[in-house]
């Protein structure tokens, strides 16, 4: 099965949910409609053609000054067919997306990485809390608008140790 | 009737047997873990950002600083994915030193997980063999880097720089010695009574639970499932290299050691014949005047590579706007750069897919169910390094 094969195949199957098929140094990318993006995740799990089994990573990026304002990508890979795929999707600031952690169980960790760098919510997640960033973090780093130094250096030292901000 | 209640016990951060700052919230009734929660993110220095605001070349380094055990895998990933960006291509003599260095330092990478990983469940001798050997690789990569652990020697476009003449002698030296250590190893683990009921059965995954967890290497590997990035969708020649791929069934931390060893035996033969075929000819690409910056005797004496050795530095370069993906099977998985361009001479976004990560995503269901003192078993045998998931 070739590349392009899979793109097609999905086109086929959601040509309301796909946007637009990109190719660039030989790997594809597909644009998703976030409203069936669960749908399409799973027929791609699930598809007979398709059996991407691995999801590698799943990841977002900031484009501040554009709306809706972030990308969601995922990198999809098949034992099967040792085949790659990108997909990816836009999210608005303060939007959800649905959640598939219960599609792959590496989504889980990988999506509580993303809320906690960029702040995108996923409905229907277990367990949704920061992973990297301590509990009390306010913020998303990985936000273009987020200062490369960080918020709360310019405090003197102490402020740190006598002021706890949050009992965990 | 006498109630019995759950009772909490935490470990780590502060553990030496969770290799790095690890923190693992433990449910446990008796002996036997109901459940366990890992807490992340002591180790985290925010790389992704960080690199967002460095040059495409500066950012090289903090690459160094994530799998700290095997640096120059962690270089080769990153600058794959910029010369895919850049079209890049490598001469062959640096395609094939790139091999040979990537897989000496999988060997150093696997020793030091053989020998901490025996020494957590109590086998103290294997540690100081494994790091005997480990010593003579560290050394090696001396001679050619400069550096032990953060080499930055895989450049973008290249190399930093040719061997040395007396590399390549240590390194025959080395190939022709180790697997009569690979033995030494085996004679003192591998049908070892204590150590067989240590790791046999312990840990498991199937390969269907590998694959759902995203767990890739040498414990996806040990479940059977056989996939390694080296021969799904080779890189730096790899195709050409004559290795196999060691397969497990059990999926057991048994399992993963047997598929290490292996592992590491078959790197041998890759170092062996990566230095049999070493062609001759440049290490940095010819035709990329403006990301290869111009060797030094040039720079000292004409004006024209000056400016260009300058700009190089002080600007970098501008790679075409575009998004890519490249990875490697690093010793501990799949190890992926996402690289995204927006025509300017930094990253717009710098992922890591650090096999790491997903790894110990797996580590709750694998020990839910075990003993108390098979945890450290567990841990062991997926080779995590916190530099890789904390990032």
């Amino acid at each position: 099965m070739d590349r392009r094969a899979a793109a097609d195949l999905l086109k086929e199957k959601f040509p309301d949910a796909v946007q637009s098929v990109e190719e660039f140094r030989g790997e594809t990318t597909v644009a998703v409609d976030s409203v069936r993006l669960r749908d399409v995740m799973k027929h791609l799990k699930d598809g007979e053609a398709l059996r991407y089994d691995l999801l590698l990573d799943l990841t977002a990026v900031d484009f501040a000054d554009e709306s809706p304002r972030f990308r969601m990508v995922y990198l999809l890979y098949s034992t099967r067919f040792g085949d790659r795929l990108r997909i990816r999707t836009r999210v608005a600031e303060g939007g959800a997306l649905d959640t598939l952690s219960d599609i792959w169980k590496a989504a889980d960790w990988l999506e509580r990485e993303v809320y906690d760098m960029f702040g995108i919510r996923f409905s229907g997640h277990p367990d949704l809390r920061r992973i990297l960033l301590d509990e009390g973090f306010v913020g998303h780093p990985l936000r273009k608008d987020f200062p490369l130094k960080g918020t709360e250096f310019d405090q003197p030292f102490w402020s740190f140790v006598f002021q706890p901000k949050t009992p965990i | 009737m006498t109630e019995t209640s759950l009772m909490t016990v935490n470990m780590g951060p502060q553990h030496p047997a969770t290799h790095g700052v690890l923190r693992l919230v433990m449910e446990l009734d008796g002996e036997v873990i109901v459940t366990a929660v890992p807490h992340v993110g002591y180790l985290h220095r925010g790389m992704e950002k960080l690199a967002e605001s460095l040059t495409y070349a500066q950012a090289l380094t903090l690459t160094d600083r994530m799998d700290y055990t095997s640096a120059l895998s962690n270089n080769l990933a990153y600058c794959l994915a910029v010369e895919k960006l850049l079209e890049i291509r490598i001469p062959r003599r640096a395609q094939v030193l790139r091999v040979l260095l990537a897989e000496l330092q999988r060997i150093s990478s696997h020793l030091l997980w053989l020998g901490t990983h025996a020494l957590d469940l109590g086998a103290m001798t294997i540690f100081f063999y494994t790091f005997r050997e480990r010593e003579t690789i560290m050394d090696m990569l001396e001679q050619v880097t400069g550096a032990r652990l953060t080499p930055s020697f895989i450049r973008i476009g290249g190399l930093a720089a040719d061997i040395p003449d007396d590399f390549l002698p240590a390194v025959r030296a080395f190939i022709e010695a180790f697997p009569a250590r690979i033995a030494e190893y085996e004679e003192m683990l591998t049908e070892n009574i204590i150590w067989k009921k240590r790791t046999k059965g312990i840990a498991y995954l199937s390969g269907e639970e590998c694959l759902q967890f995203g767990v890739t290497g040498p414990p996806l590997r040990a479940s059977g499932v056989n996939y390694d990035v080296r021969k799904a969708s080779p890189y730096s020649g790899y195709e050409e290299f004559d290795f196999e791929i060691p397969l497990g069934q059990n999926g057991d931390v048994y399992d993963r050691y047997l598929v290490r060893l292996e592992e590491m035996r078959q790197s041998n033969r890759i170092v062996r014949q990566a230095a049999d075929r070493l062609p001759d000819g440049p290490v940095c690409a010819p035709d990329a005047p403006l990301v290869v910056p111009p060797p030094k005797e040039e720079v000292g004496k004409d004006i024209a590579a000056l400016i260009r050795h300058f700009k190089i530095m002080q600007e970098g370069f501008r790679p075409p706007r575009g998004e890519v993906y490249a990875s490697i099977e690093s010793s501990k998985g799949e190890l992926g750069f996402y690289l995204i361009s927006d025509g300017s001479n930094r990253p717009f976004r710098m992922r890591v897919r650090a096999p790491s990560f997903n790894n110990l995503g797996a580590l709750t269901k694998m020990i839910a169910g075990e003993m108390v003192a098979d945890v450290v078993a567990a841990i062991g045998s997926i080779d995590i390094v916190l530099g890789e998931i904390d990032r």
